[in-house]
């Protein structure tokens, strides 16, 4: 057996596109099964089980799913519910969103109809990333199956009127951030919104929204088919569950794989993606959430345990468990401050701190990179960053200070030498004072 | 009412207040540059961040987030302090320290916040970002590298003005504020662009690099441009006006003015008449006072009463119209008129009511009426600022508009309920009958325009017969009769009854009828071809239609340059402050039928504008109540105009030239720019 996670608790059974994704191939696999049963124990079945379940929301923050569903309004009122599916998965990195959709695109299409019964919206809309294209084309195609089938549509066999679209976006990763989605999705520009009020008051078109990732709406057929405590009895309390991790970088063979949570990060990487290049003494750091999270550096990565609240602990987080490894030959300052450059590129420039420090910090980046700076800018660098966390509209302000705060507080002596071999490399090296004009 | 400690203070507030609104309750002053109390809100520039307890441990947009009961509100721990001088060093990393050469310097809100919150030195190495230049009209100066994309621009011309055309493009650092295409702004509030924005970024085109702030004396004073008398102050350094810029108002202007109101006032400098003019061997000379008052005097004395005329113009103070008034009437003058375009309404008999020239649902209330019908009207031009208050209402969605006469754009969606007196009749077969019915608060809207031509009584009585008594538009409790006049002067000179006498002549039959002698008191906005004959006695302070035919000319003074009461169009009785003096050997007005009539030996009862004044109400007491609107009463609609022939044809609005509707604005550059951009196709414009 390798890893944890045992093939028959496996939810994605499709995660590789070896079978058949149309309704045939999800059928067999358990998609689509006993569907109308679980509908039939009611609302407050589901989202107590999901509660139960312990799923927390897969796109990055580890919100429960199912307290988040609880906030929509027990009755409709005079505005319609939505949910909104957001399949803008743009953080480097991350590439679990679209193995769902191309390859189990049905366990998402049922998760749609069963979220959507829960919160009594009619409509559910997938707003899909600008690059997907392929994705767009298997994920219609399946929609369009489940409509032939009458799984979903008005007057389907599960008796709740439903429908489904699918909104291919523009290719910005700000959208991905909840609220810009939905003004995007409303044909605005894509800049996140004030909250309050949040979506689940005031969200698409002004009507109470629920937007998830996902994967997490794709786990919830199969959760509820299989029972919460089935899904609780993965992981480390409190961070119950399968996750899709996807590794990359310098490892033998990177990997998407669905495994239990909690898993051990050196189990995760040796089981599954050969080990590190090089062996495991070869590991510098890690990246463990997506792109925006603190770096790990390898002496904390012995015993980690790959889940919410372990990696919190370490000033990092899990984020959509998109693993970054980096092995000794690389360059740290200059890994960051590509991620400076993506964050500055893709900051949407409403707010003052990120519109503003993200150039600043990506600039000064670069210089660090080669060495072309002074010590003190280092404490500067990071005042800046903590300038910009937290006092901005949106998250990416803080998706763009986290990854400098993890180099410094962890390789801070890097940035030192370099800026020590820079110096020593100039023969008349003339001080920071002189050379600022 | 729910209560909130702010820095330990407790505070009572208004549900649905925000943050920001209670700690200014309790006195503590919250720094912004987004944040507009007229204007949505956008919390982008995040310098208004508090702490907030109960909440998360970071700092809180004090701007957008709602106040609760019993809230914690600190806005002066090291959290916030630290927060906002975050914002303020990333605010100026990139805006240009350009402040020794920046029109905005001085009254700069980022120079002032600098102050309070900025670091002293910069500890930003890289290069300054630069962004190119935009070209948004001769109204707007702009220098975008300054810009610190706060948006109040884009949502005033969105939300204000009702034009879609500021946005902002790209992302990220690359974000610039611009026009749909750079095209020239097109509202006729871009000014207000301007005031908003809180930095150098767009500053007055007409008035750029003339002045720095704080060498200019400010005199608080009422605008006549048009009829609303929005409250304006004049800058002035020496005797040159600089600029108007408008001063709080919550029931005319409110914090808005017009581009004509703000920027014609450099025509106050320029085609002046500066001394007395008589018209010698056909060309007119230079003169003294005595000279000139003789001149007129003896040409006065020389006929008889019937030969006389007299036309008051569209920017007239009262005190000039009484002045005048007794004069002539003391002459036995009976053709008088303020009424230069020919208005057919005011009071035509002794014991018409005032209501019936007057504007009587008043500005401010115009956004509790749930209907309102616009008649012969270009509103938007005519009362830019009365316009914007009608979006404003519909904005919150309780009012139904309909429109008879040309379909302007308007900035609101309207119902368009035909352009001509027949539409008047048809609107009882209509569904515009049923709004009308139901409303509870109707208000209709008359253009002057169709009541000035020789129908408008006829027009207006249709009005009465068709719109307002059929659906009880003047009520009791409610008067929704309006009458949108464009002149400050002219309820002022209806309110004191100059018009003709008894079998005098008005201005249609002053200028077609042979009189040996006319004169025009600020009056240049008629068909001077009449008047060929006739030996005209201008007096005013600009030269153009009327002094050009002028045989005599009595330099008078601005409305900057006296002070002078004015009624706007409410009927509410404003007092306009002297900012500058009168132009070289001008006077003002009343002061110049004063000594005309000692000359005539029909010496007017007043020496100072004080007792002149106290004549004014003592003979009119509807002056004596200064600075409130009156309270409309009912009256009986039925006598408003006379039943006759209404001619063929659009009930259209009488203005041509919105940028050229007055002897000031004719004398602007600036008013010539914008006229030249605005009134042309776009097409055109574009080059």
């Amino acid at each position: 057996m390798v890893g944890i996670l045992e093939d028959k608790d496996r939810i994605f059974t499709n995660l590789y596109g070896f079978h058949d994704w149309g309704l045939e191939g999800a059928k067999q696999r358990g998609a689509w099964n006993a569907t109308k049963d679980i509908l039939s124990y009611g609302r407050d079945w589901i989202i107590t089980n999901v509660k139960n379940s312990g799923l927390r929301g897969r796109g990055g923050a580890g919100f429960s799913t199912g307290l988040k569903w609880s906030f929509m309004p027990k009755e409709v009122k005079d505005r319609p519910h939505y949910l909104v599916v957001n399949a803008d998965e743009s953080e480097p990195g991350t590439c679990k969103d679209r193995e769902i959709m191309r390859h189990d695109p049905h366990l998402l299409i049922e998760g749609c109809l069963i979220a959507s019964f829960a919160m009594q919206a009619h409509a559910c809309y997938v707003y899909l990333r600008g690059e997907y294209v392929f994705e767009r084309e298997r994920l219609e195609a399946a929609i369009k199956q489940a409509y032939e089938a009458k799984l979903v549509g008005k007057n389907n066999i599960h008796g709740w009127d439903f429908d489904i679209y699918v909104h291919h976006g523009g290719g910005a990763y700000i959208c991905g951030e909840e609220t810009a989605l939905l003004e995007s999705l409303e044909g605005k520009k894509g800049q996140p919104r004030l909250k309050p009020p949040f979506p689940a008051g005031a969200g698409l078109y002004g009507c109470p929204t629920t937007v998830n990732n996902v994967e997490s709406i794709a786990v919830v057929g199969t959760i509820l088919r299989r029972g919460a405590q089935w899904f609780a009895g993965f992981g480390a309390p409190n961070n119950a569950g399968t996750k899709l991790f996807c590794i990359s970088g310098h490892v033998e063979k990177p990997c998407n794989i669905e495994e239990a949570m909690s898993i051990p990060f050196r189990q995760l990487v040796e089981d599954h993606c050969g080990g590190i290049r090089g062996g495991w003494g070869n590991l510098k750091a890690i990246i463990p959430g997506g792109s925006s999270v603190p770096m790990i550096p390898a002496e904390q990565c012995e015993n980690l345990a790959m889940d919410f609240d372990t990696l919190r602990g370490l000033g990092s987080g899990l984020g959509t468990a998109a693993v970054i490894v980096m092995d000794k030959s690389t360059d740290l300052i200059k890994a960051i401050a590509r991620l400076s450059y993506f964050y500055k590129h893709e900051s949407c420039g409403q707010c003052t701190p990120c519109r503003e420090g993200t150039g600043w910090m990506w600039r000064v980046m670069e210089r660090m990179v080669t060495g072309d700076a002074d010590p003190k800018e280092i404490d500067t660098l990071l005042e800046v960053t903590k300038q910009v966390e937290g006092h901005t509209i949106c998250a990416l302000g803080d998706a763009a200070a986290w990854p400098i705060q993890g180099l410094i507080r962890h390789f801070r002596h890097e940035i030192e030498d370099r800026i020590t071999l820079y110096r020593s490399s100039k023969s008349n090296f003339a001080g920071h004072t002189i050379a600022a004009e | 009412m729910p209560i909130a400690k702010v820095n330990g203070v407790e505070v009572e507030f208004e549900p649905g207040m925000t943050v920001l609104q209670v700690a200014e309750l309790a006195g503590e002053e919250i720094p912004r540059f987004c944040y507009h109390e007229r204007l949505s809100i956008a919390g982008n520039c995040r310098m208004c961040l508090v702490e907030v307890k109960p909440g998360p441990p970071k700092p809180q947009a004090s701007c957008a987030l709602p106040a609760a009961d019993g809230q914690e509100i600190f806005t002066n721990t090291p959290m916030v302090k630290k927060a906002r001088e975050g914002v303020m060093e990333f605010l100026l990393i990139n805006h240009p320290l350009d402040c020794p050469i920046c029109d905005q310097g001085g009254e700069c809100d980022l120079q002032d916040q600098a102050m309070g919150y900025g670091r002293d030195g910069s500890r930003y190495q890289e290069n300054k970002r630069a962004v190119e230049e935009k070209h948004l009209g001769p109204t707007i100066k702009t220098y975008m590298t300054r810009c610190i994309q706060c948006t109040r621009c884009v949502r005033f011309s969105t939300e204000v003005a009702g034009v879609t055309e500021m946005g902002m493009i790209s992302r990220g650092e690359g974000a610039e504020i611009t026009s749909y295409l750079e095209q020239a702004v097109s509202s006729e509030l871009s000014g207000n662009l301007n005031d908003l924005c809180p930095v150098g970024a767009l500053t007055h085109k007409p008035w750029s690099f003339n002045y720095r702030p704080w060498e200019l004396t400010k005199t608080e004073t009422i605008d006549v441009m048009d009829a609303l008398g929005a409250h304006i102050r004049i800058d002035n350094r020496g005797a040159a006006v600089l600029r108007a810029l408008p001063r709080l108002k919550e029931d005319l202007n409110e914090e808005w003015l017009s581009d004509k109101s703000r920027y014609a006032v450099d025509g106050l400098g320029r085609q002046r008449l500066d001394k007395p003019y008589v018209r010698k061997g056909g060309s007119l000379t230079p003169a003294s006072w005595d000279e000139a008052l003789n001149a007129v005097a003896g040409k006065l004395q020389a006929i008889t009463a019937e030969k006389i005329g007299v036309i008051a113009g569209d920017l007239q103070d009262a005190e000039s119209l009484k002045a005048a008034k007794d004069l002539f009437t003391s002459l036995g003058v009976k053709n008088l008129d303020c009424r230069q375009h020919g208005e057919q309404f005011g009071p035509v008999s002794a014991n018409t009511p005032r209501e019936s020239w007057l504007f009587n649902t008043g500005v401010a209330a115009l956004e509790e009426a749930d209907v309102i019908l616009l008649v012969g009207t270009n509103l938007r031009l005519e009362a830019p600022l009365i316009n914007a208050r009608i979006r404003k209402a519909w904005l919150k969605g309780q009012v139904q508009i309909g429109v008879i006469g040309e379909a302007y754009d308007l900035t609101y969606d309207y119902e368009h309920l035909g352009s001509d007196a027949k539409a008047l009749k048809d609107i009882k077969k209509g569904a515009f009958r049923d709004l009308l019915k139901n409303a509870k608060k109707p208000a209709v809207l008359v253009g002057t325009g169709p009541l000035s031509g020789e129908d408008g009584a006829a027009v207006l009585s249709l009005i009465a017969s068709e719109v307002l008594a059929p659906y009880n538009v003047v009520r009791e409790d409610w008067n929704g009769f309006n009458i949108v006049h464009q002149a400050a002067g002219r309820v002022a000179g209806l309110d004191m009854g100059f018009v003709p006498g008894e079998g005098g002549l008005d201005t249609r039959g002053i200028l077609n009828g042979k009189l040996d002698v006319v004169v025009l008191i600020g009056a240049d906005e008629i068909d001077t071809s009449g008047l060929k004959d006739s030996f005209v006695v201008y007096v005013g302070s600009h030269g153009d239609a009327g002094a050009s035919v002028a045989d005599v000319i009595l330099p008078g003074a601005a409305y900057t340059e006296k002070s002078g009461m004015y009624v706007n169009l409410e009927g509410r009785v404003q007092i306009a402050e002297r900012a500058v003096f009168p132009k070289g050997e001008a006077k003002e007005d009343w002061s110049i039928f004063r000594a005309l009539s000692s000359k005539l030996g029909q010496t007017l009862p007043y020496d100072s504008l004080s007792d002149l004044r106290r004549a004014l109400i003592t003979d009119h007491p509807t002056f004596g109540r200064v600075d409130a609107k009156p309270v409309a009463k009912a009256f009986d609609v039925t006598t408003l105009g006379v039943k006759g022939e209404i001619k063929d044809g659009l009930l259209a609005s009488n203005i041509k030239d919105f940028y050229l509707t007055n002897p000031i604005a004719r004398a602007s550059v600036a008013m010539a720019e914008i006229s030249a951009v605005r009134s042309t196709p776009l097409s055109l414009a574009a080059e």
